[in-house]
Order: C-alpha cells, then sequence, then structure tokens
C-alpha cells in the first residue's frame, strides 16, 4: 500500500505503523460522571466496518508524523489522508 | 453410512457405486429451537456436540457460501495447547484431548496427527519464560518437554542454530501437538451433524437479527426468517459486521492474516517448529508442501488477501531460521480475515440481548480450538451456563479488568 502523506507524498506503507481507529483521537473528558463508561468504550469497543475506515497510521520511519488515513478495508484503496494534528485542530482541540 | 476398512474394501470390488453424499441439502424450516450462524469449524462442531453430547434437537447451521469455506480451509493446521494463562490452558488441552479421540468419535478421517511442535529459544531470558509455560502445561495436565541445544540439534540438525544475531539455544517441545487436515475437519462435524438431524443450509445469508423487547425471535435472511428460540453466531472474521446487525460494537478488530504453501517436497520436516525471535511457523503437509505462516499484515481488513511486505518478512524469518526453506519453491499465499480481539484471547458468553449467544474474537489461534469451542459452546446453548474449561471468556472482561493477555499487548489488537 501506498500512503499519500500530506507533506512528504507518496510513501511505502512499511515506514508506519498502525494504531487503528481514528477514533482513538477522541479521548473522552475524565471528569464525566460516566467516564468508566466512556473510557471502556473508547478503549475497548470498535466499529470495525467491512468498507471506509478511517486510521491512524504513524510515520516512525518518516517524519513522526501521525496520519488519519481514509482506506477501504475489503479493497484496501486508500481514499483520503490528513495530517491527525490538521484533524484535531479542527474538533476544537489543542493548540 | 459408516466408514470403515471394510466398506472401503466393498466399495474397491463394486466399482465405489455405493458411495452418496456426506451430509443433506435441506431447505430451511420456519422455526428451530437452535441456530447457529456459521457454517466453519466452530459452527459445525457446535451442532455435532449439542445433539451428541448435550441431547438437543431441532438445530439448523445457517452458511452464507458453502461449510468450511472460511478460516477453516485457510488456516495451518496446527494443534497444540502450549499456553501459559489460566483462563487459557485448561481449555487449550481440553481441545488436545479432544482432537486426540475426534477421528473415532465423528469416524471420519480427518488425518489428527501428533507428529508435535517445537517452540525454539533463543535467549535465557526466553529460555526462562518458556521454562515457566511449561511447567503451567504441566499443571494443568499437559505435557511439554524442555530441550537444550544439543538436544534440538539432534531432532531437527537442518536448522540455522549459529546464527550470530539468533542462535538457537533450545526448545520446549510439545510431543501430542500436531497437525490436522482442516478441511477434513469441518466435513466430519458437517457429516456427524447432519446424520444427526442438524439441518446444514448453505447459501443464505443472514441479513439482520428480529429482536423484539430485548428478545432475539429469530434471523432476517436471503431466503426469508427463521425463527429461533436461540441464535449463536460463530463466524469469527466477521463477527463485528454481523453483531452490529443486533446493534453491538465488539472489542475487535478484524485483520487479514496469511498463509503459505511450498511445493511437494519429500519428508524434511518432522513436526511442527516455530521460530522464537520472529513470528514464523513451518510444518510439511502430508502431500509434502512445507505449509507456513508468520504475522498478520497489521491494519483493519476484510480483503481475504495481504500484501508483500508480510510476504518478504515471513519468507526472512523463514530463511534466518530454516536457511534450506529457499530451495523450495513457493506456490501459494493466501489470506484469512481474524476477528483480533482486545487481549487476544476469545470470547464464548451470552449477549445483552436474550436468545443471542456469540462465539469469537479467536484471533489466529481458531483452528486448534475448534473441538473445545463447539463443546463448550454447546454447553453454554443447552444450558445457559459456561463450561468449567471457558468460564473465562466472557463479553465484560473488559470493562471489568479480567484480560486473558497471553502476550501482554494491551487492548492494541494487532500486537496479539
Amino acid at each position: 500500500m501506498i500512503i499519500n502523506h500530506p507533506i512528504l507524498g507518496p510513501r511505502d506503507a512499511q515506514e508506519f505503523t498502525y494504531l487503528g481507529d481514528a477514533s482513538l483521537l477522541n479521548r473522552p473528558d475524565w471528569q464525566a460522571n460516566d467516564a468508566a463508561d466512556q473510557f471502556y468504550n473508547y478503549q475497548y469497543l470498535r466499529d470495525n466496518p467491512a468498507g471506509e475506515h478511517r486510521e491512524l497510521w504513524f510515520h516512525e520511519q518518516g517524519d513522526r508524523s501521525w496520519l488519519v488515513v481514509t482506506r477501504n478495508t475489503v479493497t484496501h484503496e486508500i481514499s483520503k489522508v490528513e495530517l491527525a494534528s490538521d484533524v484535531a485542530r479542527k474538533e476544537g482541540r489543542s493548540k | 453410512m459408516r466408514f470403515s476398512g471394510f466398506k472401503v474394501i466393498k466399495e474397491a470390488l463394486t466399482g465405489h457405486k455405493g458411495w452418496g453424499p456426506q451430509w443433506r441439502n435441506p431447505e430451511p424450516k420456519p422455526h428451530y429451537d437452535f441456530i447457529i450462524i456459521g457454517g466453519g469449524g466452530h459452527g459445525l462442531a457446535t451442532a455435532y456436540y449439542l445433539v451428541k453430547e448435550f441431547g438437543q434437537k431441532n438445530i439448523a447451521v445457517i452458511e452464507k457460501g458453502w461449510i468450511g469455506g472460511g478460516n477453516v480451509g485457510r488456516n495451518t493446521t496446527i494443534i497444540r495447547s502450549n499456553y501459559l494463562l489460566d483462563g487459557n490452558e485448561p481449555f487449550y488441552e481440553f481441545s488436545l484431548k479432544l482432537w486426540e479421540g475426534l477421528e473415532q468419535d465423528f469416524n471420519y478421517n480427518a488425518m489428527v496427527s501428533q507428529r508435535g511442535i517445537l517452540n525454539l529459544i533463543h535467549s535465557d531470558a526466553q529460555r526462562d519464560a518458556f521454562t515457566r509455560r511449561g511447567n503451567a502445561m504441566i499443571l494443568n495436565g499437559a505435557d511439554a518437554v524442555l530441550l537444550n541445544a544439543e538436544e534440538v540439534r539432534a531432532e531437527v540438525p537442518f536448522l540455522n542454530f549459529d546464527d550470530a544475531r539468533f542462535p538457537i539455544k533450545g526448545g520446549l517441545a510439545q510431543r501430542r501437538g500436531g497437525t490436522v487436515r482442516h478441511d477434513a475437519v469441518a466435513w466430519g462435524y458437517a457429516r456427524g451433524a447432519d446424520q444427526r438431524g442438524v439441518d446444514i443450509i448453505q447459501n443464505c445469508e443472514v441479513t439482520g437479527f428480529r429482536i423484539e423487547n430485548g428478545v432475539c425471535k429469530g434471523i432476517e435472511t436471503s431466503r426469508g426468517f427463521i425463527g429461533a428460540n436461540k441464535v449463536a453466531s460463530a463466524v469469527a472474521g466477521s463477527s463485528s459486521r454481523l453483531m452490529s446487525k443486533a446493534g453491538m460494537r465488539l472489542p475487535m478488530e478484524s485483520h487479514v492474516l496469511q498463509a503459505f504453501v511450498t511445493e511437494g517436497l519429500k519428508p524434511v520436516i518432522p513436526g511442527v517448529i516455530t521460530f522464537g525471535a520472529g513470528h514464523f511457523y513451518v510444518s510439511q503437509s502430508d502431500k509434502g508442501g512445507l505449509v507456513f505462516g508468520g504475522d498478520i499484515d497489521g491494519y483493519n481488513s476484510y480483503a481475504q488477501r495481504g500484501n508483500l511486505p508480510t510476504v518478504e518478512d515471513v519468507c526472512e524469518s523463514g530463511m534466518a531460521i530454516m536457511p534450506m526453506i529457499g530451495r523450495s519453491r513457493l506456490l501459494r499465499s493466501w489470506g484469512g480475515i481474524m476477528d483480533m480481539s482486545m487481549d487476544g484471547s476469545p470470547i464464548i458468553d451470552k449477549t445483552h440481548i436474550d436468545g443471542l449467544y456469540f462465539n469469537g474474537g479467536w484471533c489466529y489461534g481458531g483452528f486448534k480450538a475448534t473441538p473445545a469451542s463447539g463443546w463448550c459452546y454447546a454447553h453454554l446453548l443447552a444450558t445457559d451456563t459456561p463450561h468449567k474449561t471457558a468460564k473465562a471468556y466472557r463479553f465484560d472482561r473488559f470493562e471489568h479488568g479480567y484480560m486473558i493477555d497471553e502476550k501482554g499487548m494491551g487492548a492494541q489488537p494487532n500486537l496479539h
């Protein structure tokens, strides 16, 4: 698989390590009343779809950036690659 | 019809005209007591034991394609019970004991061959860990032998003993481990279940569950609604897809695992050998092909095919441990889809929906578990209580911190 890095261009997927569903970006509020439930959902449960899947890849042997890759789990086709920091910022997180 | 030596001779003398189909192809009835979704090894074994051991009747196995077309026909056929943890080892040892009597039990030649499995040791720390594992196995009634380097060399002299990076320091052997003809396991269970009245319904895809007031009343399929008192999922690999139709999210990801076979060779490998410093395992089939595999590809996939980097990695591991493998030519490689659970261990449990049961999360170790998985699932379905060896395989263990994390990797499915 070739991942089209937003800064570095097309890179071999072997340069990356895989973390999993991009929902891992959305860490729950530890002070919420149902924080234990939320963290259980966040940590252990997954949609695991057959089809389009947003997922986190880390460019370990490159610029060490985290990417959100939209990839089809049935065909392995990659349709979109974003910097995870951009995605988080768009959701109003961090600086 | 029973298979026997007498029957083979009789058929040989009469032109082989007396062999019939091994199972029926019935139309679905409107209602069953038990519906098992998934006509793979685990689903068929469940149906078989439900009738034979638990005396239940009126059972159907529903299969999307044809029986045995999923992971039971795609694995590397290894059986063993060399686990460490209390939640696992009694279960896998129960499974190995069932393998030992399986062919007589279901009167079918599954080519169960206890040729032994050898886990190689490459460091002092690994020797300590394997010694501990061997002791855990023995405590649970399994067999284990710790070998030093010379003893390993005497058994398998063709390995790369003096590799500079990963020299072989010894091995942990389980002599009762081995290989089984995987397709025959599905066929044997199917035939045994069918003979006892189980309807095996192929080419029937489940499209939904009918759930009323928190009770599962049956399944919607490509061949219409089928009612049931109890519906049991056994579709590891596609568990998340199926259970999402019941509104459930599961603690697992689906990953692709590749397997490989070379051209047929004369006998060169006596049993199953695993590389302790990388992820590589190899055995030789009765047809002569070297059957081997390694890591999962590592990303979510339902594709039933993998990518080349993993092929390269597996072949490099093979070359590192057994250089002569480079002289053989790779004939085929293929992929299967694994339910990779959050702790690397399976789930056999009720769901929060009454009448809906779940069996899955087998990661890449489901084949060896087939008999015990079927037995324990049948136990759960028939009695609504877990079998004593499968008590730890609960849905809620993640929520309450009772993980069975054999590799100690945490909630990272692609590392188990």
